[in-house]
């Protein structure tokens, strides 16, 4: 069976680690970064809109960017796993980023991600749009990890006023 | 409608379809010009007011071309890579803070430099400097897009369709600034007031997360972060840099801004010192060799100008007929606030169902005797507007079957939700800061 290890910019660190701990040595990890589609539909958007001015196109710019970006942050994804004995593999996917995670996700054993919202408190916040998607929609096991040290406790908001505790 | 009218609404469809598809990539002056002649020809406006078109909006085609040199040329001597720079340094890897000092850059970028500068020069910079903080690039690539158009209020060399508004209000170009400078101030303010809810998961989740500095002090199994080969090698792409922003193209742009607010005492045409510092600063580009004389001729760009000249002709002609009759109708009259807020609604609802360019050569003959506030009123609407779709809906709808043939997902439903959170908010609060400045200053 495979892990799959969804590579983030706010949360890969934690989300290798977490891979390394849990996956068995014979395991295959895969390691999966997705750009946004919306990066280059906003800029293309934009530019379309300035019509007649077309010299260089900011949209075709931002995929060279965010594909050298993407690169780079897989690479230091790899070098963090080190040598694997399972063996590693890296994919770029550009998209709708929740579903593409989903689609990568069909056939393997365990899902790690990172939380990618607000991370500074317990709470259904700390899980972005994407995330809760995937969380939600996931065809397999997920490991949810926190990108830093989890917040304290103290953090859990309150109980709603007409909640009682049960007996 | 008579025939000469259908005409002119097909070549002006013609026109429009042509500019979004741009078949074998020809330029759009290709479409623009035959159309010109025939709605000429086919008496649907005759030679002399044509000429007159022409000649109108010759100053304002060398107005704004004259801005595009000047904008390339602040690239090229490395002010966007620098700034981009700057805000990686000064945002900490603190995605709320990068958004702050993004919409700062862009809305004066914007305002100086026009949206074509902030849309085509500072956005790949925006990118790459997020990119490399490690931090969700959504929210800045947004920030570029919509101040592109909501933050082109302040200037008239702001948006092409400010220039085009510049002589038929009859306002100076620092009364147009006075006169805009709240309503700028407000737009932006409640943009930004959305974004950061629109956008509360990307600007809060990197705030604690693992950004380069972090990864090279985690341990050392993991790599100093590689920069981007592109960010490090392509000229195509700017990257952001650490050397200090540049004197000499900030000071020339200062200049050129004073020359714009003593133009009127001095009774000169404010386009004379864009010209004068377009030439200038090119030369000191080719001097420099920072500058290429085919770079230069490239940011002119001639078929632009020559696009804009033969699409005012065109639009002309549609205004002449019963479809500017129409759009007379629904325009309301007067300077009251529903009368100021009624008129950019109408040019909201025509910049996203054409484009703003021709949106506002539509209204324009129609605004003219309704005085200097109904026709900022209506810039309200054309600049910001088109956040909403913008390429104009019906260039919207050409241009997914363009992407899509190029295999590319527009990601469309995301931008539209936001331009509906945002056009109408920011239409309204602009349309309310420019009631409260016409009363105050007077127009």
């Amino acid at each position: 069976m495979t892990v799959l290890v969804w590579i983030t910019e706010g949360s890969w660190q934690a989300c290798v680690d977490a891979a390394l701990a849990t996956a068995a040595s014979s395991e295959p990890i895969v390691l999966a970064h997705v750009t946004p589609a919306a990066l280059h539909g906003a800029a293309e958007g934009a530019f379309g809109a300035l019509l007649g001015r077309h010299h260089r196109d900011p949209a075709a710019q931002i995929d060279h960017l965010a594909s050298e970006s993407a690169q780079a942050l897989l690479a230091a994804a790899t070098a963090r796993v080190g040598t694997w004995p399972g063996g590693i593999e890296t994919i770029e996917r550009r998209g709708h980023v929740e579903r593409e995670v989903v689609a990568l996700a069909a056939g393997v054993r365990l899902l790690v991600c990172g939380r990618t919202g607000d991370t500074g408190h317990l709470g259904p916040r700390s899980l972005g749009h994407a995330t809760r998607f995937v969380v939600d929609h996931a065809p397999c096991a997920v490991l949810l990890v926190w990108p830093g040290p989890a917040p304290d406790i103290a953090t859990l908001p309150p109980p709603p006023p007409d909640h009682s505790p049960p007996r | 409608m008579t025939w000469h009218e259908l005409v002119a609404v097909a070549a002006l469809a013609g026109v429009l379809a042509f500019a979004i598809r741009r078949p074998r990539d020809y330029p759009e002056a290709v479409a623009a010009v035959p159309a010109a002649l025939l709605v000429v020809l086919t008496g649907g406006l005759s030679a002399q007011e044509a000429w007159h078109q022409l000649t109108t909006l010759l100053p304002v085609v060398i107005f704004l071309i004259a801005v595009l040199v000047i904008a390339d040329a602040c690239d090229a001597e490395g002010l966007f890579a620098a700034l981009g720079g700057v805000l990686g340094r000064a945002s900490h890897g603190r995605p709320q803070l990068l958004l702050t000092q993004v919409f700062v850059v862009a809305a004066l970028t914007t305002a100086v430099l026009s949206l074509d500068a902030t849309v085509i020069l500072l956005t790949p910079v925006i990118v790459a400097t997020a990119l490399r903080a490690r931090v969700s690039a959504r929210p800045h690539v947004y920030a570029c897009t919509h101040l592109a158009n909501s933050a082109s209020l302040l200037l008239p060399v702001s948006n092409l369709t400010n220039l085009l508004a510049l002589s038929a209000s009859g306002l100076s170009f620092v009364r147009f600034a006075g006169l805009m400078l709240f309503p700028w101030l407000v737009v932006i303010a409640g943009e930004y007031a959305v974004f950061r809810r629109f956008f509360a998961a990307d600007l809060s989740g990197a705030a604690t997360a693992t950004g380069p500095s972090t990864a090279s002090a985690t341990g050392a199994t993991s790599p100093p972060d590689p920069l981007p080969r592109a960010l490090r090698s392509d000229l195509a792409v700017p990257m952001p840099q650490t050397e200090p922003i540049p004197r000499g193209p900030l000071i020339a742009v200062g200049l050129v801004l004073l020359g714009f607010g003593i133009a009127a005492p001095l009774h000169l045409e404010p386009v004379w010192f864009a010209v004068a510092g377009a030439v200038g600063l090119a030369a000191y580009g080719l001097v420099r060799r920072r500058l290429t004389a085919r770079r230069v001729a490239r940011a002119a760009s001639l078929d632009f100008g020559i696009f804009v000249l033969g699409l005012g002709v065109v639009v002309s002609a549609v205004a002449a007929g019963g479809l500017g009759h129409a759009v007379d109708r629904i325009l309301p009259s007067g300077a009251s606030f529903l009368a100021l807020l009624g008129v950019a609604a109408v040019a909201a609802f025509l910049a996203n169902l054409l484009n703003n360019l021709p949106a506002l050569l539509l209204l324009l003959p129609l605004l003219a005797g309704r005085g200097a506030g109904a026709i900022l009123a209506a810039l309200i609407g054309v600049n910001v507007g088109p956040n909403l779709t913008y390429v104009g809906s019906l260039a919207t709808l050409l241009w997914r079957r363009v992407l899509r043939q190029r295999g590319i997902e527009p990601a469309l439903r995301e931008f539209l939700y936001l331009g509906a959170l945002t056009v109408p908010l920011t239409v309204v609060l602009g349309v309310v800061a420019l009631w409260c400045s016409l009363a105050l200053v007077g127009s």
